[in-house]
């Protein structure tokens, strides 16, 4: 009796934990939607290729990022890590086929690593997340301007080609890559135990503690996924520019654009709650902004003030909660 | 019969506070164990001992006759021992089935490393609730969302969804509703007589005297007798949680305090299920006690006539005329001069970092200010009053008050509301954790402010205190006021048993 009311209100309990994603990829597809309706040239294979790959850049990043805003943490390095990556690639990513894919597989690795550090400093280094990760984030970005003083690079345009273009002309590969991603790695992480135990850190490290959570390795395996997408990030551009560049103002731009995506896309800054496909809609919805005022004709130069406007509306309505307080003092906790 | 726990020797301490001093406690199975004792006496710092929360200084622990050692509660957790704390594990962000089955989930396939079992998940969470008898909780509602009774219900379902050897409940059923405790105990009995061990910390002695089999008492962090449930009178309990010792030296009050209007009338003051239907009145110079047991709504009280709480209901009167507390901006500054000296002085009190001069002028800053600006010179001499009337000892104004002893920390939280020249000063336990020869100064402290015509509500968890300062302490139970001991009456016995709420004893100690 009462099993089958509960059983009635489950649709109600799932769009109530689903509502951050839902609400990016509306304002998504909303905006998209106008996007190809105002576009001179429609929705055509080119135009959507051109959307997706932009998109997937800083989806890739923003994932990274999400991944320790979930424990409650923050990775200021993820922008460096992208660009470090780049910068191996542009050197690694040449040859025959054989060779490309040990480059590939080491560039993946190599962003491992840097999430390995990232883990080691924040988890056993007891450092705060974001002091720790600016501080690696500048090595990273010193990696970067050594492997590569000068921009450049020497990459294999077949493979290139094929990760930047599109499926039968249709399908985008990027986006095949990005759900590929969500599918194989994400979807898995948020069903294990420590993908879970990195929501229970962030939701309450110590009632997490207090639970027998494993907490030191949730936040670990955290910043080390975060590694490996900031990595097929730094791939990607590589496929799309052919070139690495140790471009600092690069890397800090996508850091805080990857913020700004885990925020739009539904994702707690305190940490715990929200999740890596809204942050996706969140990036694409924010690259999205972009291509509007474009089409729109709008003066390039009041782009970063239209997305400061929708980023302030995005974060408001996440804060709502706030007026159901019942402490005041709590609302400075 | 060999115990199915054995705790000897335990000692713990913060810093110069001795929590725990060769204490034990052995527990069997098939036997519900209650743990008693006052405020402070160290019994929560015992089960936390044996949940693996902290770690004593010395002492072993023995599980069926084998020394173990506890380092972290999912060690515990593996021995076979789960804790119910007052909500303090669950996870607010996530669902009622993920914090029920947060620890060792059911896996697709049985698989060590594999993923959660979303549906086996939901169905064992849904057995728990039953078996607490809780259906009416939705296992996909986030914990977030559930009131508190709730909540705890939750928590005690999740730590039975761990088949746990031993049970540990600290508090657990303090927030439930009265049908739920009643559900509870049936679970808590039938787990018994399956054989599990159950240490319970409760300061209802009417659930204890309904759910106990054996009893420890504790004092002071000692072990003081252990027996068979029922072979005591409650007060012979009373006389064993009290003890005979007495080493604060009060100042001496004075008798009568003046009959005048009140500077502070409290009328059916209401909050949120947690303070009902307060009534009181303080008058100036008075110095009004909180007694009770911890939690039972005496800090609740101090944040709503402090202006912390929204939808407070009932009426304030500062003076005879009625006041709206929104902010403790607006009641420091404008409203009727209330100052809080708060509870937890690093993070309410005091900006740490901050030197002894901006944290000390901070709440009174309107005064020094002069065209605004701030007038320093009039700062200066505020300040050194200040530190002359407390006792302040600092190495110069200008260090961080991070730097200073924590007696001088509190000496200066108390200083930087005395700044504001309040007329109501609402003390949260000010003693707490500080050395005796400085809570001798406090204690001078209040007698002064009350001579200087202050009105005083103090609350404290040390019942001598609140007998050596107070002209009148009301006890709390609950939310309510469910006793006011004045006069002769305001014994140690008195106020454990109105804490407990049992029958006090009137006139003189017996």
């Amino acid at each position: 009796m009462t099993a089958a009311r509960l059983r009635s209100q489950d649709f109600r309990y799932w769009l109530a934990s689903h509502r951050g994603p839902l609400f990016a990829a509306a304002l998504f597809v909303a905006m998209f939607a106008l996007f190809v309706t105002k576009h001179p040239a429609g929705a055509s294979a080119n135009v959507l290729n051109t959307a997706a790959n932009k998109g997937a850049l800083l989806a890739f990043v923003a994932m990274a990022q999400t991944l320790p805003v979930l424990t409650g943490g923050l990775d200021l390095s993820v922008g460096s890590v992208f660009v470090m990556t780049n910068c191996l690639a542009s050197t690694l990513i040449a040859g025959t086929p054989g060779q490309v894919a040990l480059g590939v597989a080491i560039v993946l690795a190599s962003g491992l690593v840097c999430g390995v550090l990232n883990g080691l400093v924040v988890v056993f280094g007891r450092l705060q997340p974001i002091i720790a990760t600016l501080a690696t984030g500048a090595m990273y970005g010193g990696v970067a301007l050594w492997l590569r003083p000068a921009p450049g690079g020497d990459v294999n345009e077949d493979f290139a080609d094929f990760m930047t273009g599109s499926l039968h002309d249709v399908v985008p590969f990027s986006i095949v890559v990005l759900a590929g991603a969500v599918v194989v790695i994400w979807l898995p992480y948020r069903r294990s135990v420590l993908g879970r135990a990195a929501y229970a850190v962030g939701s309450s490290e110590q009632a997490a503690y207090m639970s027998g959570v494993p907490v030191a390795r949730a936040k670990f395996l955290a910043y080390v996924l975060a590694g490996l997408f900031a990595a097929i990030a730094g791939l990607l551009l590589t496929c799309l520019t052919y070139s690495g560049e140790a471009n600092a103002l690069l890397g800090g731009s996508y850091t805080l654009n990857s913020i700004a995506a885990v925020v739009v896309g539904g994702t707690s800054l305190y940490g715990g709650s929200g999740g890596a496909i809204g942050t996706i809609f969140g990036a694409f919805a924010l690259r999205t902004i972009g291509d509007l005022l474009f089409v729109f004709d709008i003066d390039p130069l009041s782009q970063p003030l239209f997305l400061g406007v929708v980023l302030l509306i995005a974060v408001s309505l996440g804060s709502f909660r706030l007026l159901k307080v019942k402490k005041r003092v709590d609302l400075y906790r | 019969m060999t115990p199915l726990l054995r705790m000897e020797g335990i000692s713990k301490r913060y810093g110069g506070v001795r929590a725990l001093e060769g204490a034990r406690l052995a527990c069997a199975r098939g036997r519900i164990h209650a743990v008693l004792g006052e405020n402070g006496a160290g019994k929560s710092t015992l089960l936390k001992v044996l949940a693996g929360v902290v770690r004593p200084d010395a002492g072993t622990l023995e599980l069926e006759g084998k020394p173990i050692v506890l380092p972290s509660p999912a060690a515990a957790s593996r021995a076979g021992i789960v804790s119910v704390f007052q909500e303090l594990s669950l996870l607010p962000d996530l669902t009622v089935a993920d914090n029920i089955g947060i620890v060792d989930p059911p896996r697709i396939w049985g698989l060590r490393w594999g993923l959660i079992d979303q549906r086996a998940q939901r169905r064992r969470a849904e057995a728990a609730l039953a078996r607490v008898g809780a259906e009416d909780i939705h296992p996909l509602a986030p914990v977030r969302d559930l009131p508190l009774s709730r909540r705890q219900m939750v928590e005690i379902a999740k730590a039975l969804a761990r088949n746990p050897k031993i049970l540990l409940l600290d508090e657990a059923t303090s927030a439930l509703t009265a049908s739920d405790v009643a559900k509870v105990f049936r679970v808590l009995r039938q787990l018994r007589d399956d054989g599990l061990a159950i240490v319970f910390i409760s300061h209802r002695m009417p659930e204890i005297a309904e759910l106990a089999d054996d009893c420890s008492v504790y004092r002071n962090g000692k072990h003081v007798a252990s027996f068979v449930a029922g072979t005591r009178t409650d007060a012979e309990i009373i006389e064993m949680m009290i003890g005979r010792e007495h080493t604060s030296v009060f100042p001496p009050r004075p008798t009568h305090p003046p009959s005048e209007p009140p500077a502070l009338k409290v009328t059916n003051l209401s909050w949120a299920g947690r303070l009902r239907n307060i009534d009181f009145a303080i008058r100036p110079g008075e110095v009004v006690g909180l007694g009770g047991l911890d939690g039972q709504g005496q800090r609740d009280l101090l944040l709503a006539l402090f202006g912390a709480l929204t939808g407070v209901r009932g009426t304030i009167e500062v003076n005879g005329t009625p006041v709206t507390l929104s902010s403790p901006e607006r009641t420091n500054l404008r409203g009727g001069g209330i100052a809080l000296i708060p509870e937890d002085r690093k993070t309410e009190g005091l900006m740490l970092p901050m030197s002894v001069r901006d944290n000390l002028s901070f709440a009174a800053i309107d005064r020094f200010r002069r065209f605004g600006l701030i007038d320093r010179a009039a700062e200066d001499t505020a300040i050194a009053s200040m530190i002359r009337l407390l006792g302040i000892r600092a190495d110069g104004l200008d260090g961080p008050v991070a730097a200073l002893s924590g007696g001088n920390q509190q000496k200066v939280v108390i200083g930087k509301w005395l700044m504001t020249r309040p007329q109501i000063i609402l003390l949260n336990d000010p003693t707490r954790g500080i050395d005796v020869g400085t809570k001798q100064e406090l204690y001078q402290l209040l007698h002064t402010l009350a001579a200087d015509r202050a009105a005083l509500l103090f609350y404290s968890t040390d019942y001598a205190e609140l007998i050596g300062c107070c002209d009148r302490v009301l006890i709390f139970y609950d939310g309510a006021i469910v006793r006011v001991l004045e006069g002769d009456a305001l014994t140690e016995h008195n106020l454990v048993a109105g804490a407990h709420n049992l029958a006090t004893v009137p006139g003189a100690a017996p």
